[in-house]
């Protein structure tokens, strides 16, 4: 699935990284426990969250995440952006409920991991 | 290589920072992601642990040709039960922490799993000291 198409589905904004926008993913976890997408082995995968605090981020850096999606319109902030920008995480801002967003991805072909 | 870390326990802006500046060494270093990501998901368990869980605490970090060993020692209210606090979805975590994304109760066991050697003691009402190794090749 193409970056730019995930955000059109879920209404989302991206706030960070848009110059990867044609990139596609295949896969998604969605937790706001660090520490459940921490046991995740591999790392190409969408982060969906609603966290929107400097751990979310740390988490998608040691974990090797490409992409987060923050749901619940919760908002980036500027520390989260700028540690985002050194480890080239692009993230998307959806106003959206976390169920409302990965209904709509899973039905359009989004994998889960396990 | 030895690198050290200072922690303060409560400072969730700054938790990461040591796990951060780990991966990057072991990026330049042409360490394979693999072993990477192992040693910085562990780290980063361990020092949000003590930002947790503990009042301060120091990490460091011995870097050589066939591996990493970290040694995480704290101050802090220490763990009355070891073999509970390795139990997959046991946690004490505070209303604070959990706001901070942390209180899953799987950090510890998932150190365990990333680490090649992975040893951790603990006294009530002093602290806690963890060593985790994992090997390169
Ligand atoms: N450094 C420490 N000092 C004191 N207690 C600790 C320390 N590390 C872990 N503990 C205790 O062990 C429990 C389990 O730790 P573990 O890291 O597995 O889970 P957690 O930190 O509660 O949640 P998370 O899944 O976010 O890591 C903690 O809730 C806490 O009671
Ligand atoms: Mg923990």
């Amino acid at each position: 699935m193409i970056i730019r198409e995930l955000c059109e589905m879920v209404s989302g904004r991206i706030v960070c990284g848009e110059s990867r926008r044609e990139e596609s993913v295949e896969y998604a976890f969605a937790s706001d426990l660090m520490s459940d997408v921490l046991t995740v082995r591999n790392g190409n995968f969408l982060m969906i969250t609603g966290l929107a605090n400097i751990q979310s981020v740390r988490t998608a850096e040691m974990s090797d995440v490409p992409f987060m999606l923050l749901c619940r319109n919760k908002k980036a902030t500027e520390q989260m952006i700028e540690v985002a920008q050194e480890n080239k995480l692009l993230i998307v801002e959806s106003p959206y409920s976390m169920f409302r967003c990965v209904g709509i991805l899973y039905n359009a072909g989004l994998k889960p991991l396990f | 290589m030895l690198s050290e870390f200072k922690i303060e326990g409560g400072d969730f802006t700054r938790a990461g920072y040591a796990s951060s500046q780990i991966k990057k060494i072991l990026k330049n270093l042409n360490v394979s992601p693999d072993v990477v990501k192992r040693v910085v998901v562990a780290l980063y368990e361990a020092e949000v642990n003590i930002v947790a869980h503990a009042f301060k605490g120091v990490i460091v970090a011995d870097i050589s040709n066939s591996g990493i060993k970290l040694v995480l020692e704290d101050e802090g209210p220490g763990i009355p039960d070891i073999g509970m606090a390795m139990t997959k979805g046991y946690s004490t975590a505070s209303q604070t922490v959990r706001e901070m994304g942390f209180g899953a109760g799987m950090g510890l066991p998932n150190i365990k799993d990333n680490a090649d050697r992975f040893e951790i003691v603990s006294e009530v009402g002093k602290g806690t000291r963890l060593s985790i190794e994992i090997d390169f090749l």
